[in-house]
């Protein structure tokens, strides 16, 4: 029998949590080892399985490393794993951010069994999402990730911790509350539970008892709220801003993915009909959350706000990616995912680390850090200009893939004209970045700063990764695109692209 | 006629006797918990070899012994193993006389429950059913304080209410068919013509009352009002008691009932299964609602209660309205039954923990439990989780059956505002978690729990977990139990 590398990964995280919540008694320095050892095993894995996965255009569509096994019998439910193209380095981000979040959290020191125990639960459920074949595998995993969410932000959390991890919880519950309707329906309507079986060929008995269009919408709700679209992202900046620096760089980094991943996979690749009759609709909302997320964020006084409220206006790009429903979009939609996955994470680290370092999270009293954190300032700089899209990043490559895809893919009416309108949000953002870095960084070098310490070196060994895989993606961006145009292939199809 | 199909039964009853009669000569009492806890054992032996083997009814048909029967009896024992053992510290604390009949009345209280999940006809339906409420109105005053005896009283009286409206149901059945048994009420209604069920409003009436009468037992809405109060004053163990078993064995009822006699023709179901998907609305609501503002947690459960009444009768809408030969839906609303049972047995045990040490039951008062006593306080926001429906707990699972069988039956819209109410209940339940992780310790104090208590935790904890998570053997035993047969 094969080596079930996926199921590996994915429990991995979780057996570490049990080990550390029950079995290691309050020794700090202990926990915080096994949780690296425990998020660095199911990393190099997650690299093992990127490097041998099959690229060969003969595997477009096909899913790799598959696990499959009979689960609840009563309800033809399966622990089905397996990853394409378009989930496989959604796993690979995954687990990077979750190591790397294991080393940012390196200074925490309040109950830190419970703290490590719900990020390693956190990571599996993400995991679980970006894995599961199975509907109900699906919404489990998806669930999963409220009750670990809830305690980090509210135990370990700064301001208005209590007030935002309950926002965050009864928005993620109302949305999965309407998935989980879109779920039953569509395993009622197909009579199946596999999320394969559905997207090759329930279409025609979706259609045939319950309106198509009525769960797409359900589902789409779910993934909505997640991703957010636009008027539903009012959580994400509170959860963002008060969550802990680690807990904020998964939840930007990895877990608000889940929604494109789930639009992708669920919307667009079971219902295409239905995606083309919504498409306009979701473009226009896309680009009001690009413009508007931009134009709230300049507003922002809170360093960390500011960086929470431009998620908002990133995820635009995904929206706007996926519903131009074009095949060079949607790869330039997955790999702004990815990329903000890595460059947002980053930034929320160095925010972070700015906080603690300098006791202070105004951007108006704030200034003239560049003195007294030199190494801070550069890294800060490279995610900034990742972030607004510099060449040689992988914010460029990936925005510049939504945009060519979307301004050529010709399925949504004035698509052009929307992706034009997208590109705005560019300059909205290189503006908000330079003002920022302007603001912490450079004018007069300030009395009250004077003692404050730069990254220490296991800080600089996670800015390290950070800014390697950025300048990796930016560089050669064919080792993400090549990947992801064999899961999209498939998808766009549907659409002749 | 066959009397070794009543064992189970005769057992409970010789065990029940046998507790009154040994609290008599010993001095300690704890004995009589385990001397009660082998009767229940030995009752569970017996039903168990009976399972798999559809045996004919007993005495004449009115007793049923099918599997549906003998999986409500397992669980009714299971339930009442459980209470056994949350209440051994809280008796010998609480109840310094009488802990004899404190059991006994236990036994008998079960043994009236066993009989009304095999009861299949509606003169044993009755006398099941007084004998399971008149041993609970007992153990409700057991205190013999001043909410205790308030909550008896009104128990009793608005029980009495209950049973004489049933009654008038069971006498307007009567009167159209002319039989007391389910299968031959279900052959003279099958024997109507469409047009003479619709002209008879007596017995129209009569199942309308039918379900008044038995509402009040699984606390439907507008049945429910003694519910909080009650839950409130009668003796913790009594009220997880209350309400995991008392409305189990509820729905056992009820389900056979309206499956055996109402069940066919297929539109007089449908009728029925639009009144219980009203109620279960009206329930749903209400009792998530009315539950946000409350602060003592007993009460707190008990509108939790009423909620969970209401999604089971989303069951009961989806069984209305499948064709008899479809079972999901029975068999989901015995699967969330049996999750019920074990996540409500498990926050009310830890509920009787922590109020053994704090003598409190008020929510706020449970601040910083997470630090005085973490196994516990993890053993009730698991249990908390699963009355969410949250996975990975039983209540998740529980949910998602009963909401497959309903969206089966075409009836998204009821299982859409049963989602919404589940998001509802979620603000009020993580309160109850906010307070014990988040809040400060009002003393250092560890929270000291017995090996009984701990015993039971742990059970009903692991439980929820494998239900959970593992769901599909359990299921596939409610499957075979919800395969009953109409006569």
């Amino acid at each position: 029998m094969d080596f079930n590398y996926l199921s590996t990964i994915l429990f991995l995280p979780a057996v570490g949590a049990f080990i550390v919540a029950f079995l290691c008694g309050g020794r700090s320095r202990l926990i915080k080892w096994l949780s690296a050892v425990f998020t660095f095993i199911p990393l190099a894995l997650a690299i093992y399985l990127f490097v041998s996965f099959d690229r060969s255009a003969s595997a477009a569509g096909l899913v790799q490393f598959e696990e499959s096994y009979l689960w609840i019998a009563p309800l033809n439910a399966h622990y089905h794993l397996g990853v394409d193209g378009l989930s496989l380095p959604l796993v690979l981000l995954t687990t990077l951010l979750g190591f790397l979040a294991v080393l940012i959290s390196w200074k925490i020191n309040l109950r830190p069994r419970e703290y490590f125990g719900w990020l390693l639960l956190l990571e599996m459920s993400i995991l679980g999402v970006f894995m599961s074949l199975d509907l109900l595998l699906f919404f489990i995993m998806w669930e999963i990730e409220v009750i670990p969410m809830y305690f980090l932000i509210s135990i370990w959390g700064a301001g208005r911790k209590e007030y935002s991890a309950t926002k965050y919880v009864i928005y993620t519950l109302f949305g999965s509350a309407f998935m989980l309707a879109g779920v039953l329906s569509l395993y009622f309507t197909t009579g199946s539970l596999s999320i394969l079986d559905i997207s090759q060929g329930g279409l025609g008995m979706v259609q045939s008892i319950m309106p198509a269009g009525a769960i797409f919408l359900l589902l789409m709700i779910g993934f909505a709220v997640k991703l957010p679209v636009f008027p539903l992202h009012t959580w994400l900046p509170d959860a963002h801003t008060d969550a802990p620096t680690a807990v904020s760089v998964m939840l930007a980094g990895a877990l608000i993915k889940m929604g494109g991943y789930g639009m992708i996979r669920l919307c667009v690749f079971m219902f295409p009909d239905v995606a083309e009759r919504y498409a306009l609709i979701l473009v226009i909302l896309a680009i009001i959350g690009v413009l508007y997320g931009a134009a709230v964020t300049m507003r922002q006084t809170d360093f960390k706000r500011m960086i929470a409220y431009s998620s908002v206006s990133h995820m635009g790009y995904v929206l706007l990616g996926i519903f131009a429903l074009g095949s060079v979009s949607m790869v330039g939609a997955s790999m702004q995912m990815f990329s903000h996955g890595i460059v947002t994470g980053l930034l929320f680290a160095m925010v972070g680390l700015v906080m603690h370092n300098a006791r202070e999270r105004d951007l108006r009293n704030l200034g003239g850090l560049a003195r007294q954190m030199p190494v801070i300032v550069v890294v800060f700089t490279i995610a900034g200009l990742a972030s607004l899209g510099l060449p040689s990043t992988s914010g460029f490559v990936a925005e510049f893939l939504v945009f060519v895809g979307s301004f050529a893919s010709g399925i949504v009416p004035w698509i052009e004209g929307y992706t034009l309108l997208g590109v705005v949000g560019v300059a909205l953002t290189a503006g908000y970045i330079l003002w920022m870095l302007q603001r912490v960084f450079y004018g007069p070098p300030q009395e009250k700063f004077n003692g404050v310490a730069d990254a220490d070196n296991l800080e600089r060994v996670y800015m390290i990764i950070f800014v390697v895989v950025i300048m990796l993606v930016g560089v050669y961006p064919a080792i993400l695109t090549d990947v992801f145009k064999l899961g999209v292939a498939p998808i766009a199809g549907l659409f002749g692209g | 006629m066959n009397l070794a199909l009543f064992i189970p039964e005769i057992t409970l009853a010789a065990f029940a006797v046998i507790v009154i009669l040994l609290d008599l000569f010993i001095e300690q009492k704890r004995l009589l918990a385990v001397v009660s806890i082998v009767g229940l054992a030995v009752a569970a032996v017996f039903s168990v070899a009976m399972w798999g083997n559809d045996f004919p009814s007993i005495f004449n048909k009115m007793l049923a012994v099918d599997n549906f029967a003998i999986f409500f009896k397992l669980l009714f024992l299971a339930t009442a193993f459980l209470v056994i053992l949350a209440s051994v510290n809280y008796v010998s604390e609480k109840v310094t006389r009488f802990q004899g009949e404190y059991y006994a009345l236990v036994l008998m209280s079960t043994l009236g429950m066993m009989l009304m999940s095999a009861t299949a006809d509606l003169i044993s339906i009755y006398v099941a059913l007084e004998l399971t409420s008149i041993s609970l109105y007992a153990l409700v005053g057991f205190l013999k304080d001043k909410k205790s005896t308030e909550a008896s009283l009104k128990y009793l009286l608005l029980g009495a209410v209950a049973s004489a409206i049933l009654l008038y149901g069971m006498a307007l059945i009567f009167g159209v068919t002319g039989r007391t048994q389910l299968g031959e009420i279900a052959g003279a209604i099958q024997a109507m013509s469409p047009n003479g069920i619709m002209d008879s409003p007596a017995l129209l009436m009569g199942i309308v009352l039918l379900i008044a009468g038995f509402g009040f037992k699984i606390a439907a809405i507008p049945f429910q009002m003694w519910v909080p109060d009650v839950y409130e004053g009668a003796p913790t163990p009594v009220t997880a008691y209350l309400s995991v078993a008392s409305k189990a064995a509820g729905f056992a009822i009820i389900m056979r009932v309206f499956f055996s006699a109402f069940g066919m023709p297929g539109w007089l179901s449908m009728n029925w299964g639009i009144i219980f998907a009203v109620l279960a609305v009206i329930g749903m609501t209400l009792g998530n609602i009315a539950a946000i503002p409350q602060t003592n947690i007993k009460r707190l459960l008990g509108y939790s209660s009423i909620a969970q009444a209401g999604y089971l009768m989303v069951g009961m809408a989806a069984i209305g309205f499948s064709p008899a030969a479809d079972i999901m839906g029975r068999s989901g609303v015995i699967f969330f039954l049996a999750s019920y049972a074990l996540t409500n047995m498990g926050a009310f045990t830890a509920v009787i923990v922590i109020s053994n040490k704090l003598k409190s039951d008020l929510i706020k008062d449970y601040s910083g439990m997470g630090k005085r006593a973490p196994l516990v306080a993890l053993a009730l926001t698991l249990c908390l989780i699963s009355l969410i429906g949250m996975p990975p707990a039983a209540g998740f699972m529980a949910k998602f059956y009963i909401f497959s069988a309903a969206v089966k039956q075409h009836l998204l819209w009821l299982v859409i505002i049963a989602v919404i109410n589940s998001v509802i209940s979620a603000y009020y339940y993580l309160r109850v978690v906010k307070v014990m992780w988040l809040g400060e310790a009002a003393s250092d104090e560890k929270v000291p729990s017995s090996i009984a208590l701990r015993v039971g935790l742990v059970l009903s904890s692991i439980g929820v977990l494998l239900l959970g998570v593992i769901p599909g053997y359990v299921m596939k035993v409610a499957e075979v139990a919800a395969r009953m047969f109409a006569f």
